[in-house]
């Protein structure tokens, strides 16, 4: 197969994860909204009923991640080189790394509900990548080629997804942080896992992938000493990776020195992951600095 | 105590002793690092001199009265501004006030037994009463699990992964060492850019750059003795984006200087490297090669001059200065290497490849100002005292008569712009990175925890794990089915 070929491939793979991951997001949207009242005691809740459209909606994540995976692939396959080129390219592999995180985490926590936040994420990712972000595949620039893009560019995607995902589960633990403190949990968060968990969880997330975002970040400084003749120059995407991960070690100081728990702890994670998204966008798009390659 | 240490106490030793340790307590290191987080932002938000001093120019010269003000708080030179060395230099000072004694402490504890099994143990994780079992028999499940014992009469005291402390400092220390290396770099090396046009010479002196800045502490007594002969350069571009493929360039190089030389290729991702000093290819451009004649028809001057490119197709722009000319002579010029041209933009480079190259030329008589002591730039015209005397675009052979004499357009060679950097502090720095990484893995996955033993009436056991780390649950039920024959 040519280039051309493999460009189309990937573009085919590209909208048919979007397919899927829209049954995805329905299916958990069913297996989150839809509660089944016990037939004799209406307390109670009957789980079983909505598992099902749980199931289904963990097998189309798969089934998505599968897709998207090789979208990557033949997008990678049609340019000769490593996938990561341009803004286009981050983002459908930053979808693949998010929901990749979601389904790795899946095997060891039980986290299955959070398929609805990750399914909407990748969705809107991947919508603004096809319409706004989209361009043709083609070779790279010359300071782009080099084995560092692959080593520097892949732990840094994996990183943001891991952080995404434990901003989701932040998140998700200020809402019901938030509901409880009205009273009893609704129906549909009675599901969720206990606000302790999900504290632990979303720590463990960060500490795990925290070593993984330092050892991207002088990856990058190594490849910038080979490429523009300093280690670190304060580019506005070097000064954003030194500020996530100020915030993240903060995070992690709070919470193993201080002591900080829950309400407070997750606002500092939201706030750590907010710093990477902007890093992202903003530097990316609007951004001067020496990041900024082809366009986007 | 704590409410003591906290009131501001007068006189000198006890006021430093104060200050000391507010620097050095946790809580102020946590909110250095924060505050050197959000000090950093607003380098990334305004133009810096560092990276783009003509964005700083074009900022100022728009912003009037709230450009200055940002300027005189260092707002265009945020990261080597005082109050951001300031931020740094603290959390430096606070880092080691933490971290030294810590380490000293953990050297001390090497080989020493954990502290004493507390007096309840029914406060602790996990605590439970046996059935049976000894002293003995925990022992050797303990050892056996490598963990560290203080064995007493009537209890056991047992811990493991003091490696997790050992990480953490390691860790801290290594970003000591980045920081430090940081400043041996910046106060013991250089940093200097030259252009050099395709069949020049460039000698690794002082006077052959255009910018060279040394640290603190170096001169130029230490610059490494090389030189090198630019044989070759070569661009691909893509014909269908106009985007680079590849940059090429051949030198001819001596190290040191007068030795026999080496061809050596440089790349963008492969600087040619002498000890300390690399060598980078930084940037490419054209340089229009003309004669200029006067009026008899003697030739004033002739040589190749560097334009700077302006977009992405290389449209460039310069100066050529002829001072030995009576009136003296100057002419701006846009020198365009594919030539196109259409009614919206004029004139305009449709590839930075030269295939069909122009050179625009204005001519201008009066006075130069080169001898009014102001420092010019070599690429304007400072036309303020001169007047426009002919316009013309000539293709390559073409000449340029304006009255006072004659310009030709002979031809064109492609310019390297070389990077030339002396970094000593660079190895440390890396090798802190590696150590930071090892100590930080070593932290985050090492769980630490305590196990105790009685026997009184019965046998009891508990445990505690530090930042409730997950696992010491299944090793008391596992010390419990051991001490009570199940397994």
């Amino acid at each position: 197969m040519n280039s051309r070929q493999f460009a189309y491939l990937s573009n085919y793979a590209i909208y048919s994860a979007m397919f899927v991951y829209t049954i995805a997001f329905f299916s958990h949207s069913v297996e989150v909204a839809f509660s089944v009242r016990h037939a004799e005691d209406s307390t109670k809740f009957e789980f079983a009923k909505t598992d099902k459209a749980g199931r289904i909606g963990t097998a189309m994540m798969i089934l998505g991640q599968i897709f998207l995976t090789s979208g990557v692939l033949f997008r990678g396959l049609s340019a000769h080189r490593a996938p990561w080129g341009n803004m286009y390219e981050f983002s459908i592999t930053g979808a693949m790394a998010f929901s990749g995180a979601y389904l790795f985490s899946l095997i060891k926590y039980k986290l299955r509900w959070l398929g609805l936040p990750v399914s909407t994420a990748v969705l809107l990712t991947l919508g603004t990548a096809v319409a706004v972000l989209y361009r043709p595949s083609a070779p790279l620039v010359p300071a782009l080629k080099s084995t560092w893009l692959i080593i520097h560019v892949s732990s840094a995607i994996v990183s943001g997804g891991v952080f995404l995902l434990a901003n989701t589960i932040a998140a998700t633990y200020l809402i019901l942080d938030r509901i409880e403190s009205r009273g009893e949990r609704n129906a549909w968060a009675k599901k969720l896992p206990s606000l302790e968990y999900l504290d632990q969880l979303s720590y463990r997330l960060v500490a795990f992938v925290f070593p993984l975002w330092t050892f991207a970040v002088i990856a990058g400084a190594i490849w910038a000493e080979s490429a523009w003749g300093r280690y670190w120059g304060w580019d506005p995407k070097e000064t954003w990776a030194f500020i996530t991960w100020i915030a993240y070690a903060a995070y992690l100081h709070a919470r193993v020195t201080v002591g900080w728990r829950g309400r407070r702890a997750a606002w500092l994670c939201l706030f750590a992951g907010s710093t990477f998204l902007f890093n992202y966008v903003y530097v990316n798009i609007w951004g001067t600095g020496r990041h900024t390659y082809s366009g986007l | 105590m704590r409410e003591k240490t906290n009131e501001l106490p007068l006189g000198g030793i006890a006021l430093f002793r104060w200050v000391w340790r507010q620097l050095t307590s946790m809580r102020t290191a946590l909110f250095l690092l924060m505050l050197l987080g959000i000090g950093s932002i607003p380098g990334s938000l305004f133009p810096q001199r560092t990276q783009n001093p003509m964005k700083v120019r074009e900022y100022l010269a728009s912003h009037g009265s709230v450009g200055t003000w940002l300027d005189r708080f260092k707002f265009f030179d945020v990261y080597s501004s005082p109050w951001f060395s300031a931020i740094y230099l603290l959390l430096f000072i606070s880092l080691i006030g933490c971290v030294l004694p810590r380490t000293l402490e953990h050297l001390r504890a090497i080989g020493k037994t954990p502290p004493l099994t507390p007096r309840n143990l029914d406060r602790m994780e996990g605590h439970v009463f046996l059935t049976g079992g000894d002293l003995d028999k925990a022992e050797a499940w303990l050892g056996k699990k490598r963990f560290r014992i203080r064995r007493d009469e009537f209890s056991i005291s047992a811990e493991k992964g003091y490696s997790r402390e050992t990480g953490n400092l390691l860790f801290h220390l290594s970003l000591i060492l980045i920081l430090v290396a940081v400043g041996v770099g910046s106060l013991l090396g250089s940093k200097g850019e030259a252009i050099v046009n395709v069949g020049e010479r460039f000698i690794n002196t002082p006077t052959s750059y255009d910018s060279l800045a040394f640290g603190k502490f170096q001169s130029d007594q230490s610059m490494q003795s090389f030189s090198l002969r630019v044989t070759d350069f070569s661009a691909k571009y893509d014909p269908a984006t106009n985007a680079p493929q590849d940059y090429t360039l051949t030198v001819a190089a001596s190290h040191p200087i007068g030795s026999a030389q080496k061809n050596i290729i440089i790349k963008v991702n492969s600087p040619l490297t002498y000890g300390n000093t690399k060598i980078y290819l930084q940037a490419n451009g054209y340089s229009p090669v003309v004669t200029v004649r006067d009026k008899s028809g003697a030739v004033s001057f002739h040589g190749a001059v560097t334009f700077l490119p302006q977009d992405a197709n290389l449209t460039s722009i310069g100066a050529i200065k002829v001072p030995d000319m009576n009136p003296q002579i100057g002419f701006v010029g846009s020198f365009i290497p594919t030539y196109d041209r259409n009614s919206k933009r004029g004139a305009f480079s449709a590839f930075p490849e030269v295939l069909d190259p122009r050179l625009l030329l204005s001519a201008w008589k009066g006075n130069l100002g080169l001898d009014t002591g102001i420092p010019q730039s070599v690429y304007r015209l400072d036309t303020s005292k001169m007047e426009r005397i002919a316009l013309k675009q000539l293709a390559i052979g073409e000449t340029l008569n304006f009255g006072e004499g004659s310009i030709t357009f002979d031809g064109w060679r492609a310019w390297v712009n070389l990077q030339i950097v002396d970094d000593p502090g660079k190895l440390y720095a890396l090798t802190g990175a590696i150590l930071a990484i090892f100590g930080l893995l070593l932290s985050l996955f090492t769980r630490q925890r305590r196990i105790w033993v009685k026997s009184g009436n019965r046998v009891e056991i508990a445990g505690l794990a530090k930042n409730s780390a997950p696992g010491l649950s299944g090793e008391l039920t596992e010390l419990k089915k051991w001490m009570e024959d199940e397994l």
